[in-house]
């Protein structure tokens, strides 16, 4: 049945299915995780990092991208759909500051970016992106906003989510650890973020990249060794944590 | 978009059997579609608009004099902007109608002035409150002053050349406070304290200069407004009727008052007459 209904996407299959934006979402399952925490004061995005290869440089692999100085997004899935994605959302950022004189809203270019992969999902000959993107920024009134788009053109705010491989995994752990005292600072905030990529990732923190954005202040990229560091209070954490128990069954 | 212009981007091109242009505009992403590439009307190439509208109007054949002339007056002070216009329209030296409303209200905080060519400045005003509702509509929060007059002014820059004939000034009160921005139809875009507009406007300038105070009350304030469009309608022939004043508050714009300018005169100038 779905071979007839997955060539020219602009069908319906019987039973109302658009065969090729399910693909496209399998294709987004396979990509790197991505998670994205919407705290009070800060907004973290963090990737797992693919090995890179030995020859590879490895700066020119980044999957967390600035659409303009108060916004960032990182993505899953198809790396080359995500570069074209980008690169018209910036200059939609641009052409809103343009015309509008106000930076962008959060929602306004998620809303683009979705009205745009929409697009592709109704064209004739073209496929849909394979991407789904986590928009996280802070709005001209100092709110801080998590979106997240899919390659069928809808798009939520989320407190924290995650897309990519596992990401039914990192999206239960959040469930549970999403509190308010998880979020209660920064500091707490990127470790929730980390500790939720660590439930996936392998090998620790060499793997993950994390990227923050503070209200007024620009993308920051964290460097490996402050992850170390993340890393290594998270690690004592548990420690403790693990003490406590102990302590507790032996009294 | 003139950005999505000169970064070279085709959109939507490569699929031309299947979209025209014109139904496509609708249906565009980035929803300010004001600019050269896709205009209201579709002007054939080598039309002239200008050069027809010069043989039509003289001593050659009929005369087709547009409707012209005016006074309109803006200006900041403590308490808010005042906004006041005069009523005539005047067609050559016919006067086409005496309580013509040159303030069009495109929300309760905004409002739009006209003046030069009545039919022009009409229609892309109503055209600017739509643009301006269906902002509101799309990103739920009312469109900003500089927002709103930057989509008139390029409104006008796609059409430059060829014989509009606007002169517009957009106030209102959004959350950056206060706002007046002067629009014309060569693609001039000014913010400022004070704006007159139209053949009268040097009369009205003198008045209003002489007379501004940073601190005036608000009683003061609609004085000035009334004695700047009074004195101008008094010397320019192609001004008169009534004064329409709005007075733009931070809870939205009230009209203050419609004055005939008749009465306003004598009352001005009581020693003269």
């Amino acid at each position: 049945m779905a071979a007839r209904y997955d060539r020219a996407i602009t069908v319906f299959s019987p039973d109302g299915h658009l065969f090729q934006v399910e693909y496209a979402q399998e294709a987004v399952k396979k990509g790197s995780t991505a998670v994205g925490i919407r705290g009070k004061d800060i907004v973290v995005l963090g990737v797992e990092k693919k090995s890179v290869a030995k020859l590879q440089e490895e700066r020119t692999v980044r999957k967390i991208c600035v659409l303009d100085e108060h916004v960032c997004m990182a993505f899953a899935g198809l790396t080359a759909d995500a570069r074209i994605v980008i690169n018209r959302a910036r200059v939609e950022c641009q052409s809103h500051r343009l015309t509008v004189e106000d930076p962008v809203t959060v929602e306004y270019i998620t809303r683009y970016i979705a009205t745009l992969k929409q697009r592709y999902t109704q064209s004739n000959g073209r496929r849909p992106f394979g991407i789904s993107a986590l928009i996280v920024g802070f709005d001209y009134d100092g709110t801080p906003r998590l979106y997240q788009t899919d390659p069928s053109g809808t798009y939520h705010a989320w407190k924290a989510n995650a897309i990519g491989r596992s990401a039914k995994t990192v999206r239960e752990f959040l469930e549970k650890n999403y509190t308010e005292e998880s979020i209660a600072n920064d500091n707490e905030t990127m470790k929730l973020a980390i500790k939720a990529l660590l439930e996936v990732v392998q090998s620790g923190g060499k793997n993950i990249e994390l990227a923050v954005i503070r209200r007024n202040q620009p993308l920051k990229i964290l460097e490996s060794k402050e992850i170390e560091t993340l890393v290594a209070e998270i690690e004592k954490e548990k420690e403790e944590e693990a003490e406590k128990k102990k302590q507790k069954k032996s009294s | 978009m003139a950005l999505l212009d000169v970064s070279g981007f085709k959109s939507h091109s490569g699929l031309g059997v299947f979209g025209t242009d014109a139904s496509e505009r609708w249906n565009r992403i980035d929803h300010f579609t004001f600019g050269s590439k896709c205009q209201e009307f579709a002007l054939p190439v080598g039309s002239d608009p200008v050069g027809f509208l010069k043989s039509c109007s003289g001593e050659n054949g009929v005369s087709i004099d547009l409707n012209h002339g005016t006074t309109t007056l803006a200006f900041k002070f403590r308490h808010g902007v005042i906004v006041a216009v005069d009523s005539r329209a005047s067609a050559g030296r016919y006067i086409a109608s005496k309580d013509v409303n040159k303030v069009i209200e495109i929300n309760p905080y905004l409002l739009g002035t006209m003046s030069g060519s009545a039919a022009d400045c009409q229609y892309w005003e109503r055209l600017l409150a739509k643009e301006c509702r269906l902002y509101k509509l799309r990103n739920k929060e009312r469109i900003s002053v500089s927002a709103a007059s930057k989509l008139l002014c390029n409104m006008m820059l796609g059409y430059r050349g060829m014989g509009l004939s606007v002169g517009s000034m957009i106030c209102g009160w959004d959350k950056k406070g206060p706002g007046l921005y002067y629009v014309d139809d060569n693609g001039t875009r000014l913010s400022g304290r004070m704006f007159s507009t139209g053949c009268g406007n040097g009369y009205a300038y003198g008045v209003v200069d002489s007379g501004y105070r940073e601190d005036m009350t608000v009683e003061e304030a609609y004085e000035l407004g009334l004695r700047g469009i009074t004195h101008a309608t008094h010397r320019d022939a192609y001004s008169g009727g009534v004064v329409n004043m709005y007075h733009m508050q931070e809870e939205g714009w009230i009209k203050v008052c419609q004055e005939d300018v008749s009465d306003l005169i004598h009352r001005y100038k009581k020693g003269m007459f």
